[in-house]
Order: C-alpha cells, then sequence, then structure tokens
C-alpha cells in the first residue's frame, strides 16, 4: 500500500505539470489542450485520492514502517483519531491539501457554467500548479510514505493535545477554507490572462468566495473553542502567530466580499478587487509558511524544517508573477463611474474595506515585527496582545459601527433627509443600549463603546427587516411572519449577509465581556473552598471533593471533582482532569495534558483547572476563573454560519450584474414599494 | 470640494489613524526578545537592561527544575550553552514545560540576576509533532 501511495504521488505530480502546462498553452484557442487540462485536473484528484486512501489504510492497519504512521499514532489511539492522523502531522497535512484542492480543481470544472468557461482552461492551470507546488514539497522534503529502516513495535502516539474533537475538525475546516481561496484566485489570473476583465468572473465566484470565508470563519471559530477547552489558559485568542495567520486570509476575504458589490453595481474598484483577491491568496500561503517553517517563535508551529524554503520560495515566486501580470493589464482596469458624494454606500464600503484592510496590515506587521525588527534594527522585538487589543480595539470599533452605518445609506447619493430617516430607529436604539449600560454601572469605556454600538447595528438589522417585511406585506399582501420568510428566502445575499452582522454584533459583545473575567488560584484540601466574586454580580463557591485516579484506553486519569455554588446554592458539579497518556505497554508518552472543567452559561462560564497535586496527596492546586459571556462566541459563531449558508443557499432570485447606469439602491427602491 | 477628495481625506484619515496606533502600541508594548547571552552583553553595557520588562528565549537546564506546588512557585534555569540565569516564576507553568525544553520567558531581569518570570512559555517542538525523547 504504501508503495501504491508513493507512486501515486509520482503519478499526481506528473499529471500536474501537464494540467499546468496544457491549461496554460491551450488558453483560449487550443480546444484539444484545454480538454486535456480540464481532464488533469479529474486525474490528479484521482491520482492523489489514491495516495490518501492509501496513508489512511497504512494508519489504520498500524504499519510503523512508514515513519509518518510511527511518528503520529500507536496502537492505542482511539479510532477516531486514527482518522485524523491523516492530518495531524506536516507531511500528511500537505497531502491532505493537495487532494482537497485538487478535488475543487475539478468541482469548479465539472461546476462553472456557460459564459465563465472562457476562464476554466487557465483555472485548471493555476489549480494545477498550485497543486504541483505540494506535491513537489511532499516528494522532495516532506514525503508521507517515506520508510524507517526499522519497523518499531509501536508508534510515539498523537499528541494528547490533539486528542480533542475540536481538533479532529478545526484543522480541516481552515484548510478548506485556505485551499478554497485558490479557486478565486486561479479566475483572477484567469480574468488577467484572457483579459476579459469586466464584472463576468466575480459572478463564476461568487459562491466560491462565499465559501472560502466560510469555512475559514468556522475554522477560526473551532480553532477559539479547540484553544479555551483544550489548552487550560482561560480565553480563547491569544494572537498567537499561526491564530493571526488564519485571521489574515478571512479579514482580506470580508474587504473583498464587500467591495465585489461596489464592482457589480457601479464598475467600480475593478483594481482593487483583483488585488484584494491576489492579496488573500498570497496570504493564505503566508500564513502556511509561517506555521510551518519555524521563522517566527510560535508557541505551537510545526518542526523547523526545510518546508519552509519551499513555501518561501513559492510565495515570492508567485507574489512576482502575479503582481507582474497585475501591472501589465492596469491599463484594462479603469473604472466605469466614480464617486459621486462622500455619503454614499460606495463610500462607506469604501472606508469598511480601509479598515478591514488596515485590521490585516497592523495584525500582519505585529505577527512579522520580531523578523523585520532584527532584520533592521539588528534586535528582535517582539510586540503581543497588549499591541494587537491597543491597535484592534479602535480600529475594530470602528468597524463595528460601519456594518451598522453602511446598509443605512444609499447608493451613489443619499440625502439629508434620507438620512434622518434611516438613522433614527438605529441611533435611539445604540443610545438606549448605552444608557442601560450606564444606569447597569458599567464604566468600561471600551465595552460600553462595543455594546452599545453593537445595539446601533442591531437597530439598523433590524430595521432594515421591518421595512422590508412591511414592505412585502403592503405590495403582496403577505402576512408579516410570512413576509420575513419570504424576504429572506428572496433576497439571500442581503439579508444573509444581515444576519452575520448580527453575528459580528454577538461576537463583539462577546469580545468586549472578556474584559471583565476574574481568576483566582488555590491550594485545596479535600472539603475545603475557595470563593470567587464574578462580575456578574454572584459570589461562587468551589469545593473540593476529592480525587480519583483510574486508567482509561490510553491514559491515566488524575481527577478532581468540585462542587460549584452561587450565592450558596448548589448549582452543579466540575470535573478537571491531568491525563498522562502512555503507549501499549504502559509507559508514559508526552507530558501530562489537562483537562480543564467547564460549566457554561448564557452570563458567565465557570472554568477550572487542576494543576497538580501536591506530592501526591489529595491536595490539590486549581486555577479558578470566571469568564463572563462566552457563550455567546460560540452562538454568534454559530449564527455566522447560518447567515453565512444562507447567502450560499443555490436559488433565490438571480442577482444580475448592473451595468454603472442603473443602480436605483435598496434603501430607494423600498422608498418606492411604499 | 468633490466627492474623490472627500473620500481621499477620509482615507488619509483612516491610514493615519491605523498607522499612528501601529506605531504607538509598538512604541508602548514592544519587548525586547534576547538569548541569554544577548542579555549579559546588553545589562553588562547598559544597566538600564535591569528591571525591563522583555522576553528571553533560551533551553531550560535540565535537572534545575524545582517545583514547589504548595507555593506554585517554579524555579529553574536557562541557557543558550554559554550563558545561564536562574528563573523564578509563580504561577502555573504550562502542560507542555518540563526538563530541557524550550522557553520563553517573560519578565524581567533583577539586580540580583535572577530573572522574575511573570509569564513562561513552552515551545513543544510543535503542536501536531510529539516531543521526542530525550
Amino acid at each position: 500500500m504504501p508503495l501504491l501511495g508513493h507512486l501515486s504521488l509520482w503519478v499526481a505530480f506528473l499529471v500536474g505539470l501537464w494540467g499546468g502546462i496544457t491549461g496554460f498553452a491551450g488558453g483560449a484557442h487550443r480546444r484539444d489542450l484545454q480538454q486535456s487540462a480540464r481532464h488533469a485536473t479529474f486525474a490528479l484528484f484521482g491520482a492523489l485520492l489514491v495516495a490518501v486512501i492509501s496513508l489512511e489504510i497504512a494508519i489504520f492497519r498500524h504499519d510503523f514502517s512508514l515513519e509518518y504512521v510511527a511518528a503520529y499514532t500507536s496502537r492505542n489511539l482511539p479510532t477516531f483519531y486514527l482518522w485524523s492522523a491523516l492530518y495531524a502531522g506536516q507531511k500528511g497535512s500537505l497531502l491532505f491539501w493537495a487532494t482537497v484542492l485538487s478535488l475543487f480543481a475539478m468541482l469548479v470544472q465539472l461546476m462553472t457554467s456557460g459564459r465563465h468557461r472562457v476562464y476554466l482552461p487557465y483555472v485548471a492551470a493555476v489549480t494545477c500548479a498550485v497543486a504541483t507546488f505540494f506535491i513537489t514539497v511532499m516528494l522532495f522534503a516532506a514525503n508521507p510514505f517515506e520508510r524507517l529502516a526499522f519497523v518499531p513495535l509501536d508508534g510515539r502516539g498523537m499528541n494528547p493535545q490533539l486528542q480533542n474533537p475540536g481538533m479532529v475538525f478545526h484543522p480541516p475546516m481552515l484548510y478548506l477554507g485556505y485551499i478554497s481561496i485558490t479557486i478565486p484566485f486561479a479566475f483572477a489570473i484567469a480574468a488577467l490572462l484572457s483579459k476579459r476583465l469586466d464584472s463576468d468572473w466575480l459572478v463564476a465566484i461568487r459562491k466560491w468566495t462565499l465559501v472560502s470565508w466560510l469555512f475559514l470563519s468556522i475554522g477560526l471559530i473551532l480553532g477559539m473553542w479547540w484553544a479555551y477547552v483544550e489548552l487550560g489558559w482561560g480565553g480563547y485568542w491569544a494572537w498567537d502567530p499561526v491564530e493571526n495567520a488564519a485571521l489574515l486570509p478571512w479579514l482580506v476575504m470580508t474587504a473583498f466580499l464587500h467591495s465585489v458589490m461596489i464592482q457589480e453595481k457601479r464598475g467600480m474598484l475593478k483594481k482593487w478587487n483583483l488585488a484584494l483577491i491576489i492579496g488573500a491568496w498570497l496570504l493564505s500561503i503566508f500564513g502556511t509558511f509561517i506555521t510551518r517553517s519555524g521563522v517566527i517563535a510560535s508557541v505551537h508551529s510545526f518542526t523547523q524544517s526545510s518546508v519552509g524554503y519551499f513555501f518561501l520560495a513559492f510565495l515570492v515566486l508567485a507574489a512576482a508573477l502575479s503582481f507582474a501580470l497585475y501591472a501589465s493589464r492596469l491599463p484594462l482596469l479603469e473604472a466605469e463611474a466614480t464617486l459621486e458624494s462622500m455619503v454614499s454606500r460606495e463610500a462607506s464600503f469604501l472606508f469598511n474595506n480601509l479598515l478591514l484592510i488596515g485590521i490585516a496590515f497592523s495584525v500582519l506587521w505585529g505577527t512579522l515585527f520580531p523578523i523585520l525588527s532584527e532584520a533592521i534594527k539588528g534586535t528582535k522585538i517582539t510586540v503581543g496582545p497588549p499591541f494587537f487589543n491597543q491597535v484592534n480595539v479602535p480600529l475594530g470599533l470602528a468597524l463595528l459601527a460601519m456594518t451598522g452605518i453602511g446598509p443605512l445609506i444609499a447608493w451613489r447619493r443619499a440625502s439629508i433627509p434620507n438620512l434622518k430617516r434611516q438613522f433614527a430607529v438605529p441611533l435611539t436604539s445604540g443610545v438606549f443600549v448605552l444608557l442601560i449600560l450606564l444606569v447597569a454601572g458599567v464604566r468600561d469605556v471600551g465595552a460600553l463603546m462595543a455594546v452599545s454600538i453593537g445595539g446601533f447595528v442591531f437597530g439598523t438589522v433590524a430595521q432594515e427587516f421591518a421595512r422590508g417585511a412591511r414592505a412585502r406585506h403592503r405590495q403582496y399582501g403577505e402576512p408579516t411572519p410570512y413576509a420575513f420568510v419570504q424576504l429572506l428566502a428572496r433576497n439571500r445575499r442581503r439579508y444573509g449577509g444581515y444576519i452575520v452582522h448580527v453575528a459580528i454584533v454577538l461576537l463583539f459583545v462577546a469580545f468586549a465581556g472578556m474584559a471583565f473575567k476574574t481568576e483566582t488560584e488555590a491550594t485545596l484540601r479535600p472539603g475545603e473552598s475557595a470563593e470567587l466574586k464574578g462580575r456578574d454580580g454572584h459570589v461562587y463557591t468551589f469545593t473540593h471533593l476529592g480525587i480519583s485516579q483510574y486508567n482509561a484506553l490510553n491514559r491515566q486519569v488524575t481527577a478532581a471533582l468540585i462542587d460549584v455554588r452561587r450565592d450558596g446554592k448548589a448549582i452543579g458539579r466540575l470535573r478537571t482532569e491531568k491525563r498522562q497518556h502512555v503507549d501499549a505497554l504502559g509507559n508514559p508518552t508526552f507530558e501530562p495534558s489537562t483537562e480543564v472543567g467547564i460549566m457554561s452559561g448564557l452570563r458567565v462560564d465557570l472554568y477550572v483547572v487542576l494543576a497538580g497535586l501536591v506530592n501526591g496527596t489529595e491536595q490539590a492546586v486549581f486555577r479558578f476563573t470566571i469568564n463572563p459571556l462566552v457563550w455567546w462566541v460560540w452562538f454568534g459563531g454559530f449564527v455566522l454560519v447560518i447567515g453565512g449558508l444562507i447567502v450560499l443557499w443555490p436559488g433565490g432570485a438571480p442577482v444580475a450584474v448592473k451595468g454603472p447606469s442603473s443602480q436605483a439602491g435598496y434603501a430607494v427602491k423600498l422608498e418606492a414599494e411604499r | 470640494m468633490k466627492a474623490g477628495t472627500k473620500f481621499a481625506l477620509g482615507a488619509v484619515l483612516i491610514v493615519g489613524s491605523v498607522g499612528y496606533l501601529m506605531a504607538a502600541g509598538i512604541k508602548q508594548t514592544g519587548q525586547y526578545f534576547l538569548t541569554p547571552s544577548e542579555l549579559a552583553q546588553r545589562v553588562s553595557a547598559d544597566p538600564s537592561f535591569y528591571d525591563l520588562g522583555l522576553k528571553v528565549g533560551a533551553r531550560v537546564v535540565p535537572g534545575t527544575v524545582t517545583k514547589e506546588i504548595a507555593t506554585q512557585t517554579l524555579s529553574f534555569h536557562i541557557t543558550d550553552g554559554t550563558v545561564s540565569y536562574p528563573v523564578v516564576f509563580k504561577g502555573l507553568p504550562p502542560d507542555t514545560f518540563t526538563d530541557s525544553v524550550e522557553v520563553v520567558v517573560e519578565g524581567r531581569l533583577q539586580r540580583d540576576g535572577v530573572i522574575h518570570a511573570t509569564n513562561v512559555l513552552a515551545k513543544c517542538g510543535s503542536r501536531y509533532e510529539a516531543v521526542p525523547k530525550a
């Protein structure tokens, strides 16, 4: 089986090369070559799928003659995690990456319809070329089918921190997001090469950009969840380089999803949109580079290896080629309209874009700063969470405000009476929330702003829904609840987008909640208690009930049971564990890991970590944390995915690309409807 | 004023604020990241490096780790092969912290020659890969 896998990698390499060459060469004219490139993507997927299946079979058969299998799995690893072993290590994740890319490459060939087919040969070429790069890295630097000189009796096993359900789903989701950016990028390159630079290619990639944005979002949220429940430091976001690497393409894609609407409606921003897509894709490769090269000190990154050089070379080459092509086509990218007023939807989208890119730039800068400062000044200077918070809290709040302002302003030019009518309700809603908070005694400026701006945005969304539903009610006589559903179903992109805005509000409010976390550490004998006052006004009492120790499948568990009381009333029990993973012979592998005990509520999470036992007695050290509003992060993430899916759902009213002359804004249109 | 000009002003304002926030952020929160040798060199050249918040990246010297769970105090030595410093840390070490692991110690070197750490990050070989057993 490993031999077959290795062989199919070589086949994939050759097929990928072929697809790249024929696609570019076939271009717009040679139909035979175009067909060949198209078929190459199918063959590429087939060959890589064989490689993946070979590797999974080796993993499930515990074929420790493979270095990869021996390094990441063991005989006693639960079956569930044997699946995820495919992408638990560097080499396997490269294979996973290439395979998913080839799947997307095939799907885009099969699913792209009619008039967008002209781009397909180039798209096949770009996707094949990128996949070939990943296959090259595997064949020459990180081969998952590499054999060991001897066959060990058992493997080293999987890092216990990866033995968590979140880790089974988080990496593939993030990868899917990263990888699927390649498709819009391939279309952008195709548009540039074929010189068909009207807004057609944007329509072709609309669903793909949303798909990758959605996968990136899910990946980020799952990653936060994993960090929260598994790493035990009490938070979900630490501005670690690896996290930043995932956030960067998300920010740029978010900017793109907005600015693309301006091009569709007004034929403006053509250069900007192309640059955003190329940038987002380069950032996804950059993210892969910094997580795999060890070039930036991160708490969690793949071990240092030569793979980094491959990625760096690829990144530089791809950036140079893409931007050279981009520059050569600049004369063809003149805007068809100009900005008519500062107070217009266009301008507000532009400001939103600038803020998103500003945030992305500061995150990139902060992440790279240690390298930059070392290269320029000779000393390594690092910036941490304080930097990112200091910069991004104000920018994030401004962006949140734009979320509420943008939908209220008409396209082209908004009139004063129109503005008054549009802003009255949302502003009142924001001020109302602010007053409630002030009366409730909140004095933290950041939190006050986040939540009251959130109230403003929520007011905007509610007003949009209400007006839309009322208009339908009047026009078609639909009962109000039905009108709501119809509104959503008929204008998925717009109203699904508003639901995403609500999710963003929920997330911001939840993030603001973290300003109010409280924590304490305590050493307790069984029967002893620790008290902690939460910022929700309640006093929580944690009583150590005792320690139990037992052996599970692949680990020795030391568990502490804690009784929890709120203001003296019992509300449940928490359990936190130290786990020592062992191999099949009972020898310890890895360092002990911690299982956090979490009691999640709408207002606060109680978060307990067992830090250790004092000299093997039942006296134990705990860290107790009260984290406000964390539940809302997960709920906000859920709403965001729902909103994204609504936008993505096939069918609904076709959104036609409008020329520069016909763009009655939605706000205007609604007025006309009444 | 034309809309384009006004917009350009707004854009300049945003870009300017981003730039300002970044510059101020780095100035106020940037920390030196040094190896023990670099730290020793700096301190002897410029005593103001004592008591300055910084980060030191090094390896834990095997056999020097003492954990007092009751007082939650962790002490150990770090080295880059040439210079070594004792470190005292009050708090809970990360799961991955062990003998000879690579660490990033965040804290201040005080005049007694001890680094008083406010945070210890252990760099496991990788998030995804086993720490090779010595």
